[in-house]
C-alpha cells in the first residue's frame, strides 16, 4: 500500500517502512540504543532525502527512548539530576547542531558532513566495541574473572570546580563535564539524526563513573528530551520534519523494541556487544565506501526555492 | 524575468501566424485540470486531445498535420553541483545556479522535431528541451551559455526523475484531424500550476496555437501538513513532540509487563 509523504514529497510503501520501523527497533530493544544511526541511512536508502531523513528520525527516536524511559522510571532506575544537567548542555549542542545543519544546506555540504561524521563516529565506536567484547569473550574462555575496573581512579576533570552531587547516581562530580558530554550529545544528534545513546553510556561509564543501574535509564531520558528539542528546532527553522514517516516509523519501532528487548536477556552481555559492535562498523564502512568510490554520477541537483 | 521571453513568443506566433492564409483552427481539451495529491497518489496521466477545424477549402487540400505540445510546471531556482575527488573522498566542488528553470517539462509530438520544423523555427518558437532557455546566475547577471556540462547534467537528471521528457511518437493522430496524448505526471512532481501549449504546424510552419492550463495541487490531510510545517513551524513542531510522546507512552502502558 503506498502513502504520499507531504513533506518528504514522494510516495512510500506503508509496509515497508513499517518493516524497516520494527527492525530497527528489534535492534534497538536488543541492544538498548536509539537506532537512529540504522533508521537513517535506510530512509536515505530508500529514495528520503537526508535532510528530511534526518530531521524525521529525531521524531523517531524521541517516540522510542520515551517509552524506554517510562520503563526505566518505573523502576526507579534512573537519575533525574543528572538528565536535567546533561540536558542543560544537550539543548544548548542542538541548537548548535540545527544551526551547523542549515549552514551545511546551504553550503550543499551536508550530506558530505553527513557521511563523514557517521564514517568517523561509526568506525571508532564499532572498532572499540568490538576490540572490548573480544577481549572479554577471550578473558571468558580462559576462565579467567571479568576485569574490575578500580574505582576512584581520577581523572583530570575531576578536579575542576563547580562540583554537583548526583545522589541516585552517588557520584560526586563537577558540572562542567557533565554540560560538555550533554553538549556533545546534542549536537551529534541534531547533525546526524541520532540519539547518541552509543555514545552516551559508555561517556558516563567510564568518564563520569556512573553505576550501571542508572546508566541506561537516565541515557533514555536524555536522549528523549534531546530528540524533543531536535524535533521542535529541526520544524521550527528548516520545516523538514515529516510527521506523518514519523508516525509510521515510531509505530513499528516501538513495537519491534519490546520483542529486541525480550530477545537481547537471552544474550550474554559480552556478546551483544561484539554483534552491536560490527553492526556499527558494518554502517560505518558502507558510509565509507560511498565517499571513496567513485560516484555513479558526478553531478546532483537541488532546489533552493522559487524566485529570486 | 520570463514576461518579455513570452510577449516574445506571442509576437513570433503572431508574425507567423498572419503569414500563410491561415484557415485552420486548433481546439484541445485536457482530461482534467485539478489533479488533487491525496495520500494514496502515486502520479497520474492526464489525455490531451484535440482537433483541427479545417473550413472547405482546407479541407479538401489533405494537408498533413504535426503537433508539439510542452507541458511547463511550476518554476522553482536549481542548483546544479558537480563532484570531485578531494583528498580521497567525493566532494562538492563547483556548482552552478539555474534562475527558474521549469521544474516539469515534457515535450510531445507526433515526429521527431528536427523534421516537424526547421532549426531556425525550433530556436525561435523554443521547441524542444535543447531549445527551451534554461538561463544561469553568472556573477549576478543571468544569462544562458550555451555548451554548459552543468545545464545538460540539469537536463540529464531531471529527465532520470521524469521530469524532463522529450517524446516524438507521444502525439497520435487518431484521423487527420483528431489528435491525443497522455501527459504523464510522476509521483514526484511539484505541485502548483502548469501549461500546455499546443502548437499546430504544417510543411514546417506554426499555423495555430492554444494554451491550457491544469493545476496539481495537495488536498484535505497533506495540504493541512504541509501548511502547518511551513506556516506554523514551531507548533508544527510541538504537535510532532507530542505525539511523538503519546506514542512512546501508548507502547509502554500496552507492553507493561509488571
Amino acid at each position: 500500500m503506498q502513502i504520499y509523504l507531504p513533506i518528504a514529497d514522494i510516495p512510500v510503501n506503508v509496509f515497508l517502512v513499517l518493516a524497516m520501523g520494527l527492525a530497527v527497533g528489534f535492534i534497538s530493544g536488543m541492544f538498548g540504543v536509539g537506532g537512529g544511526f540504522l533508521m537513517t541511512p535506510l530512509l536515505i536508502f530508500i529514495g528520503v532525502q537526508p535532510a528530511v531523513a534526518v530531521a524525521s528520525v529525531t521524531t523517531h527516536v524521541a517516540a522510542s527512548s520515551f517509552s524506554g524511559a517510562i520503563a526505566y522510571w518505573r523502576r526507579r532506575a534512573l537519575d533525574f539530576t543528572l538528565a536535567l544537567t546533561l540536558l542543560a548542555g544537550g539543548i544548548v549542542g542542538s541548537a548548535g547542531g540545527v544551526a551547523l545543519f542549515t549552514w551545511l544546506r546551504a553550503l550543499d555540504q551536508l550530506d558530505l558532513v553527513i557521511g563523514l561524521s557517521y564514517v568517523t563516529l561509526l568506525t571508532v565506536v564499532g572498532v572499540l566495541m568490538v576490540g572490548e567484547s573480544a577481549r572479554a569473550i577471550i578473558r571468558g574462555r580462559q576462565g579467567k574473572p571479568v576485569e574490575l575496573r578500580r574505582p576512584g581512579s581520577h581523572a583530570w576533570f575531576h578536579g575542576l570546580p563547580l562540583k554537583l552531587r548526583f545522589k541516585r547516581s552517588k557520584v560526586y562530580v563537577s558540572a562542567i563535564p557533565v554540560l560538555a558530554i550533554g553538549f556533545i550529545i546534542g549536537f551529534l544528534g541534531a547533525v546526524m539524526g541520532i540519539g547518541g545513546g552509543f555514545l552516551l553510556v559508555p561517556m558516563l561509564i567510564y568518564l563520569l563513573r556512573v553505576p550501571t543501574v542508572t546508566v541506561i535509564g537516565t541515557s533514555m531520558v536524555l536522549t528523549f528530551l534531546t530528540m524533543v528539542s531536535a524535533t521542535v528546532l529541526h520544524a521550527a527553522t528548516n520545516h523538514l520534519v515529516d510527521a506523518v514517516l514519523a508516525l509510521i516509523l515510531m509505530v513499528g519501532g516501538v513495537i519491534g523494541a519490546q520483542f529486541g528487548a525480550h530477545a537481547g536477556q537471552r544474550i550474554r552481555g559480552e556478546w551483544l556487544r561484539l554483534f552491536l559492535g560490527l553492526l556499527v562498523l558494518a554502517v560505518g564502512m558502507r558510509f565509507a565506501f560511498q565517499l571513496v568510490i567513485r560516484p555513479d554520477d558526478l553531478y546532483s541537483i537541488r532546489q533552493v526555492g522559487g524566485g529570486l | 524575468m520570463s514576461r518579455p521571453r513570452i510577449a516574445a513568443l506571442a509576437a513570433a506566433a503572431l508574425l507567423i501566424n498572419a503569414a500563410p492564409a491561415a484557415a485552420e483552427r486548433l481546439v484541445a481539451s485536457l482530461s482534467n485540470r485539478h489533479i488533487m495529491i491525496t495520500s494514496n497518489y502515486t502520479g497520474v496521466e492526464l489525455v490531451l486531445f484535440g482537433s483541427v477545424e479545417r473550413d472547405a477549402v482546407n479541407a479538401g487540400r489533405g494537408i498533413a498535420y504535426d503537433i508539439v505540445a510542452t507541458v511547463i510546471g511550476p518554476r522553482e531556482t536549481v542548483r546544479t553541483r558537480r563532484k570531485q575527488r578531494v583528498l580521497g573522498i567525493w566532494v562538492n566542488t563547483a556548482s552552478r545556479t539555474f534562475v527558474d528553470p521549469p521544474s516539469y517539462l515534457a515535450v510531445l509530438a507526433n515526429r521527431p522535431l528536427d523534421v516537424i520544423a526547421s532549426a531556425d523555427n525550433r530556436r525561435k518558437l523554443q521547441l524542444g528541451i535543447a531549445d527551451t532557455p534554461l538561463p544561469e546566475l553568472i556573477n549576478n547577471d543571468i544569462g544562458e551559455v550555451s555548451n554548459d556540462p552543468f545545464r545538460a547534467a540539469l537536463v540529464r537528471l531531471m529527465s532520470e526523475r521524469g521530469l524532463y521528457s522529450e517524446e516524438a511518437n507521444a502525439v497520435t493522430f487518431l484521423t487527420p484531424i483528431l489528435f491525443r496524448a497522455s501527459i504523464k505526471l510522476p509521483a514526484q512532481v511539484p505541485i502548483g500550476d502548469y501549461t500546455v501549449d499546443v502548437k499546430l504546424f504544417a510543411d514546417g510552419n506554426l499555423i495555430g496555437h492554444t494554451a491550457l492550463l491544469f493545476e496539481i495541487v495537495k488536498v484535505g490531510f497533506e495540504q493541512f501538513v504541509v501548511e502547518a510545517a511551513r506556516e506554523h513551524g514551531l507548533l508544527y513542531g510541538l504537535a510532532t513532540a507530542f505525539m511523538a510522546l503519546l506514542t512512546g507512552w501508548i507502547a509502554s502502558v500496552a507492553f507493561r509487563r509488571d
